[in-house]
């Protein structure tokens, strides 16, 4: 077979790639490369360079160093069994590839992930390898994601941390049974295990530079993970248990999910239909109401229905308050914050609104209206000056008056 | 105003308005190129304040935003501006109001002029360029909606510090040749380069970090507007993404995992389904399918590796030399072969035909990953409390992976449904053997089968 050239190799290694969920190049420290010799900065947000027709933003440029693989991971398109081209980069040519998007303002950086080739060992080797390159031989000050191999020995991990803005080991599935029949390869208690590590030397590297200003940064990004949601029988009840005791153990900053695509040359065992994005888009909901609306992980699995999983046609904190009537309505002139914040149309900002503007005033419904993008949607559940919800939430029906017309939501919904 | 984007002017300039009590309807703001008021014919020299005149107090809120406001491409921003100065005078929490008409059209004006700035930001392409001195020079084309141009220098400095560039825009350029930024007039889409070589293989990156199965064109177009596209070399690319996406994610989903349909509910429809199936090459060989035997209900499944030669002339499992020895091991330990559902884990015969003979092959990991679709349909049906695994291939069958059976023989493997998995070696492999050897692996062979005899007899207590 002849080699493949630079734009064969992008091609496969970046479709590849194409399944993973993480693009954010934000909350890093900030950084510029004035007074260095290379290029890069880093400014707290991250930027989306382009979007894709998927609605997913391109911030970084995402590939793997290779899609050879001696594992066999039925929901990995790059399985060991599985009939896909393969390609490999060096280290140096994605390094170069990165310099040359990144100067064309194109991306923010890199997100590297690899196959596992000959040992866990050598491919952390090759991802520290590329990430040594540009960080030393280019001195490139841009963001840079590291995808870490459990497998691999602790020290190569740690070195990943010093180069990279955030480094992701993935979960891959919600539960130990469906990790054991989809990736037989892989041992939770290793995924964990090198979790927990990376979570030590962050802490440890954040509680060094407060001590000592020249202290190295580790993964100033923090650690981020992803599970596949559909590829098993894990309920979203499941999925959530998982998340929020990921983020209590290991002080994640993010986990992502990504709905179960098709992929091609998919294995027998995988379920043939994709689930819904919607379920996807509802994880990462139930995801904000425990990051950012005070729900504990037993509340929002509380909003799932009987087998477990969230509803589809209304969002998580809607779902919670019909199951929960009892607490409200809540009057928006007098509830403490936390309370505001469990009213199904009331985000953080209009909260934050709420409160500012009731130190000037009494709020009537109108005032409300203002600050939400649907009364409708909250009316049944405040009161306000001019307003009381007299039986809205006594009201059986109340689901489907507030649950949004059916409709087609993508062009090729399963 | 000096210029357009000048706020520091305008700021001096409307304090001592204030402090001379010029009411907002008696000031003209007019910046260079624009043909001012028609009613401008007062004076352009500043008024003096009146004496005793109070500070001129303005929130930080209303200063935030009218730093971003005054950039603003809206010839009227800076007398918009000026009347809300005006009114804080009297009403020092003005911007509190949401309601107020002028805050809310101040706030969007802010707004807009970040998320320009963002856009800038995200969105201008440079295209290298080599100058005289051979030196690599990057030039980008962008056409910003309001004057940011020269606020957003620094970010571009900090960024490409060590890089010789320019940006040019219809609002007036920059250049930066790695110590000292200099700004010159509106240049033309025409004074960009055209193409860079490195455009070939970002429009490949973006084509292939596509993912067709999740189609959300509105997504895209909220954050990257069309407006935008035609200076983005990806841009061209999107029709065409778009129009396939379908195609290739039935490709996908086609080359992936054949056909929806659910598992068979019975033997009988599993039967006759693995006669139709041709999922892997082995299913289009010149052989029959071999479907599993014994009691629908029976409590053990005994999974072989595949059909041989007389099983796939007869049609039952295991009849051949290798049933032979299963079923001599079976009557030795005093197993009954009647009580077990005897099965493969690969229903068809894979061989090579030699001559006249049928010489056979293993099946590789993908057709047993394949045919493990209707293996688990039969254990659905008959759901054995232990399931004796004869082989490697059968092994995988069961667990996914590639196992060893010396490692794993001898202790129980838990599997999902509740039920126990027991590895052992292949009778197949016993025939292959010679003299102590084969007599050290058969008495391995009978002890497993004794070992799954005893759990039996414990599981049924």
């Amino acid at each position: 077979m002849p080699a493949l050239d630079t734009i064969q190799k992008l091609e496969i290694l970046a479709d590849a790639a194409k399944y993973d969920a993480s693009c954010a190049s934000s909350g890093t420290a900030k950084r510029n490369s004035k007074g260095g010799k290379g290029i890069g900065s880093t400014e707290g947000m991250g930027i989306c360079h382009a979007y894709a027709p998927d609605g997913r933003c391109i911030s970084l440029l995402k590939i793997l160093l290779t899609n050879h693989c001696i594992f066999d991971c039925h929901y990995c398109v790059n399985r060991k069994s599985s009939n896909v081209r393969r390609a490999r980069f060096t280290p140096q040519e994605v390094a170069d590839l990165t310099l040359t998007f990144y100067r064309r303002n194109y991306i923010e950086g890199l997100f590297l992930s690899s196959g596992i080739i000959k040992s866990g060992n050598h491919t952390m080797e090759m991802l520290v390898e590329t990430a040594r390159i540009l960080r030393e031989d280019h001195d490139f000050r841009g963001y840079i994601h590291l995808k870490t191999i459990p497998e691999a020995d602790p020290e190569l991990v740690h070195q990943a941390g010093l180069f990279a803005d955030r480094v992701s080991i993935n979960v891959e599935l919600p539960t130990d049974s469906g990790l054991t029949r989809l990736a037989p390869d892989k041992n939770a208690r290793q995924i964990e295990g090198a979790m927990g590590g990376m979570k030590s030397a962050i802490v440890q590297a954040k509680d060094e530079r407060k001590r000592f200003r020249n202290a190295p940064r580790f993964a100033p990004g923090g650690q981020s993970t992803q599970m596949i949601v559909g590829a098993d029988a894990a309920s979203d009840a499941d999925i959530v248990g998982k998340a929020s005791r990921l983020y209590d153990n290991f002080g994640l900053r993010r986990v992502y999910y990504s709905a179960f695509s098709p992929i091609p040359d998919a294995s027998a065992v995988l379920p043939l239909k994709r689930p819904p994005l919607m379920r996807e888009h509802r994880l990462y909901q139930s995801d904000w109401l425990m990051r950012f609306y005070g729900f504990a992980p037993r509340e929002v699995m509380q909003a799932t229905e009987a087998d477990g999983n969230l509803p589809l046609d209304i969002d998580p904190k809607l779902a919670w308050a019909l199951k929960f009537r009892d607490a409200f309505p809540v009057d928006v002139n007098r509830a403490p914050k936390e309370k505001l914040l469990r009213v199904p149309g009331l985000g953080t900002k209009a909260v934050g609104q709420i409160l500012a503007s009731r130190r000037h005033r009494s709020l009537r419904l109108d005032d409300v209206a203002k600050l939400t993008v649907s009364i409708a949607k909250v009316r049944p559940f405040i009161c306000t000056l001019d307003w009381r919800p007299t039986m809205l939430t006594d009201r059986t029906d109340l689901r489907s008056l507030l649950a949004p017309k059916q409709e087609q939501l993508e062009l090729f919904a399963a | 105003m000096p210029e357009p984007d000048d706020f520091a002017f305008w700021r001096d300039a409307a304090r001592q308005l204030v402090q001379a009590r010029i009411a907002p309807d008696q000031v003209a703001w007019s910046e260079p190129g624009s043909s001012g008021s028609l009613f401008a014919i007062g004076s352009t020299e500043l008024p003096s304040p009146l004496p005793g005149a109070a500070v001129v107090k303005a929130s930080k809120r209303f200063q935030s935003l009218a730093r971003n406001a005054a950039v603003h491409s809206d010839p009227e921003r800076f007398a918009l501006l000026y009347e809300m100065l005006w009114r804080l005078q009297g009403n020092s929490r003005l911007m509190e109001d949401k309601a107020d008409p002028l805050v809310r059209r101040i706030e969007e004006m802010d707004k807009a002029v970040r998320r320009d700035a963002h856009k800038m930001h995200a969105f201008v392409r440079f295209r290298k360029v080599s100058d005289e001195d051979a030196n690599d020079h990057y030039v980008a084309w962008f056409e910003p909606d309001h004057h940011i141009v020269r606020r957003e220098a620094g970010f571009f400095v900090r960024r490409f510090a060590n890089m010789h560039w320019s940006i040019l825009t219809p609002r007036g350029c920059l250049h930066w040749d790695g110590e000292t930024l200099r700004e010159s007039g509106p240049a033309q889409k025409a004074d960009a380069p055209q193409g860079d070589p490195a455009e070939d293989l970002w429009r490949s990156y973006y084509a292939s970090i596509f993912n067709p199965a999740r189609l959300k064109i509105g997504a895209m177009l909220k954050e990257m507007p069309r407006k935008y596209w035609k200076n983005m070399p990806e841009a061209e690319l999107i029709p065409q993404l778009i129009a396939g996406a379908q195609k290739r994610e039935s490709q996908m989903v086609d080359a992936g995992s054949m056909v929806a349909e659910d598992r068979p509910e019975s033997l009988e429809a599993i039967e006759r389904a693995i006669s139709a199936c041709s999922r892997c090459p082995i299913g289009d060989l010149d052989n029959k399918a071999v479907m599993g035997e014994g009691p629908p209900d029976a409590r053990l499944m005994i999974v072989g590796e595949q059909p041989g030669d007389v099983e796939d002339q007869q049609g039952r499992p295991f009849v051949g030399p290798a049933g032979q020895v299963l079923n001599a091991a079976l009557e030795k330990i005093g197993l009954d072969r009647e009580v077990a559902f005897v099965t493969n884990a690969v229903k068809h015969f894979k061989y090579q035909q030699r001559g006249k003979r049928r010489i056979h092959q293993s099946p590789n990991a993908k057709e047993i990953d394949l045919c493990r679709w209707w293996h688990e349909a039969e254990r659905e049906i008959v759901k054995p409390d232990i399931v004796l695994a004869l082989g490697a291939s059968a092994g995988r069958a069961m667990l996914g992976r590639t196992v060893s059976i010396s490692r794993q023989r001898g202790e129980p493997i838990a599997l999902d449904d509740g039920s126990e998995l027991w590895i052992t070696a292949h009778p197949s492999y016993l025939l292959r053997l010679d003299g102590e050897a084969r007599e050290k692996q058969v008495q391995l062979f009978e002890q497993d089968l004794r070992s799954v005899k005893e759990r039996l007899a414990a599981l049924a207590d």
